[in-house]
């Protein structure tokens, strides 16, 4: 009950964000715009329609969780709204729980509205609606819960720009962990292959959520594959928040 | 049982690039009685906000006790029974006052069907019942403090803590926001309050403390604290040369033909009236001058 009411909080504070609506009107843009790409292309128009339509709703989303995410925990710091909050008979978690649930409140509402635009351009093409397309949207939800988790942690102790440039470096890596296992078959050292091997399982592996060029190009989805990523997904966004408030439980708020 | 006792209670803060260790609080043993308003008196960075924020669990202490009728500080129950009012303090200035109150309720565990009697009820007690649908961000700072003061009371704390309420507020605010304190305390609260102003806390507290460099230097009830004793009687006086008074006692001013003058023996009093009376000259006021909070404070920070 506390955690919704922190919640709800976070959302009011969060759509009053005027960056957060700049983000959304370039990503709407881009949406559109794929549209005006389409039509000089050669080949399959709609292709390229749902492959930029997806990629903006995903980075564009990813911009949004970090703005939001970074700057909102901070700001309850920052601006001592902590002092009276915690001074109520709330427990720290149940704080930190709360302004996790408003920020993926907020970037369902968001994700809905970019999802309409991108939905609402394919039927105009063809007037056909895929279902796959919705699962390729709920895998980038279930990241973008992720990046939320983790800009949390970050700005659980350090400044909002900070929180900002470590969140998207990791979101970068996380992109790119299949690499590591690259690099665990080249490397010789026991001891680096240890430590990579661990790097390879402590960061998230982002690939998981991207399911994009499937759904674009009509190739098989495994049921399997979904379900695997949305349980890793949401364990993973959950421990980064124990994290988080594993580090909030002992801070002192000067 | 007190409504707050802390005992020997340390905390120190590591700070700069090279951290060093810097003590702020150094042992504070205070405990504050049910039913009393309770002055915490320091000057500007003596420790009573840590002190108030340690109390509240928003800092951990590196050493010591703080009970809460009697239950640790930390538990929820005792948080349960605090209000508090942050220094300065900045509220979601989107939020309108009833949204703002309402807010706090619903965090305070209070029944969710009274809050809407209760918020309009405190929005009275503030005095800011025609306010409770515009936005905070159009309040001023006195009726920040005031609607401040309101979400500290949401939960119907039994013990209020109040950190500078005064500071920053004119003279008609100091006065309403005092007025809160004291019906406060007729409702049966105990309220904990730091202030560095010693009228403040001479005109309302029961209880004083007195904090500087982190260390309590002398504590109890206010009456016990201040003797009647006279220390001094000022005189104002004209129509009499200057000179002709330096045996009864120490000019402090005198401008425009007429003379401060501090005595400090009892029975010089009705020889300066007699001599005044022979004089022709006249007798402006006489004042005699009790041992103040402010000899206490100011002795101990000269001390220091």
């Amino acid at each position: 009950m506390k955690v919704l009411t922190i919640a709800l909080n976070t959302f009011k504070e969060a759509i009053r964000d005027r960056i957060l609506y700049l983000i959304l009107f370039i990503s709407i843009f881009f949406i559109v715009f794929s549209k005006v790409l389409s039509m000089m292309t050669v080949g399959d128009e709609l292709k390229v329609i749902k492959d930029v339509g997806l990629a903006s709703i995903s980075l564009f989303g990813v911009f949004m969780a970090i703005l939001i995410g970074t700057n909102l925990v901070y700001k309850e710091i920052d601006k001592r709204t902590i002092y009276t909050l915690l001074s109520k008979p709330i427990h720290r978690y149940e704080f930190l729980l709360g302004k996790f649930l408003g920020l993926n409140i907020t970037l369902l509402v968001m994700i809905i509205i970019m999802s309409i635009v991108f939905f609402g351009l394919i039927l105009l093409h063809n007037s056909k609606f895929e279902a796959k397309f919705l699962i390729a949207i709920l895998l980038i939800y279930i990241e973008l819960a992720i990046i939320t988790a983790i800009s949390i942690l970050f700005s659980s102790f350090t400044t909002p720009i900070l929180s900002s440039v470590f969140t998207f470096s990791l979101f970068l890596i996380g992109h790119f962990s299949k690499n590591f296992k690259f690099f665990i078959m080249k490397t010789k050292a026991p001891i680096g292959k240890l430590l990579i091997k661990i790097l390879y399982y402590i960061l998230p592996n982002l690939e998981k959520f991207n399911i994009k060029t499937e759904v674009v190009h009509n190739l098989p989805i495994k049921s399997d594959f979904v379900i695997y990523s949305l349980v890793y997904g949401i364990f993973y966004a959950l421990a980064i928040l124990f994290l988080s408030a594993l580090i909030f439980h002992k801070r002192d708020f000067i | 049982m007190n409504a707050l006792e802390i005992r020997e209670l340390y905390k120190s803060f590591k700070t700069g690039f090279i951290p060093r260790k810097k003590e702020i609080l150094k042992g504070i043993s205070l405990s504050v009685k049910k039913g009393n308003i309770y002055g915490y008196l320091g000057p500007n960075g003596a420790g009573k906000t840590t002190t108030i924020k340690t109390i509240l669990g928003l800092i951990f202490p590196d050493k010591g006790e703080i009970k809460i009728f009697g239950k640790n500080h930390l538990d929820i129950k005792a948080k349960q029974k605090i209000g508090f009012l942050p220094e300065n303090p900045y509220f979601y200035d989107y939020l309108t006052a009833y949204e703002f109150l309402n807010f706090y309720a619903r965090l305070s565990n209070s029944n969710r069907k009274d809050n809407s009697k209760k918020i309009n009820d405190l929005l009275n007690l503030v005095g800011l019942s025609a306010h409770s649908n515009l936005q905070l961000r159009k309040f001023s700072r006195g009726m920040l403090q005031r609607i401040g003061i309101a979400q500290a009371l949401i939960s119907d704390p039994e013990l209020v803590i109040l950190d500078e309420p005064l500071s920053g507020l004119d003279p008609i605010g100091r006065k309403e926001i005092r007025d809160v304190i004291l019906r406060l305390r007729n409702e049966g609260k105990t309220i904990f309050f730091s202030s560095h102003i010693l009228q403040d806390i001479e005109m309302i507290c029961d209880q004083v403390g007195i904090i500087i460099n982190g260390k309590i230097i002398s504590e109890g009830r206010l009456e016990d604290l201040i003797s009647e004793e006279i220390l001094y009687t000022e005189v104002t006086v004209s129509g009499v040369a200057e000179k002709e008074l330096r045996n009864f006692g120490e000019t402090v001013i005198s401008k425009g033909g007429k003379i401060l003058l501090k005595i400090y023996k009892q029975e010089k009093i009705d020889d300066i009236i007699a001599f005044i009376v022979s004089k022709k000259g006249k007798i402006h006021s006489l004042i005699p001058r009790t041992y103040t909070l402010e000899d206490i404070f100011l002795g101990a920070v000269k001390r220091k």
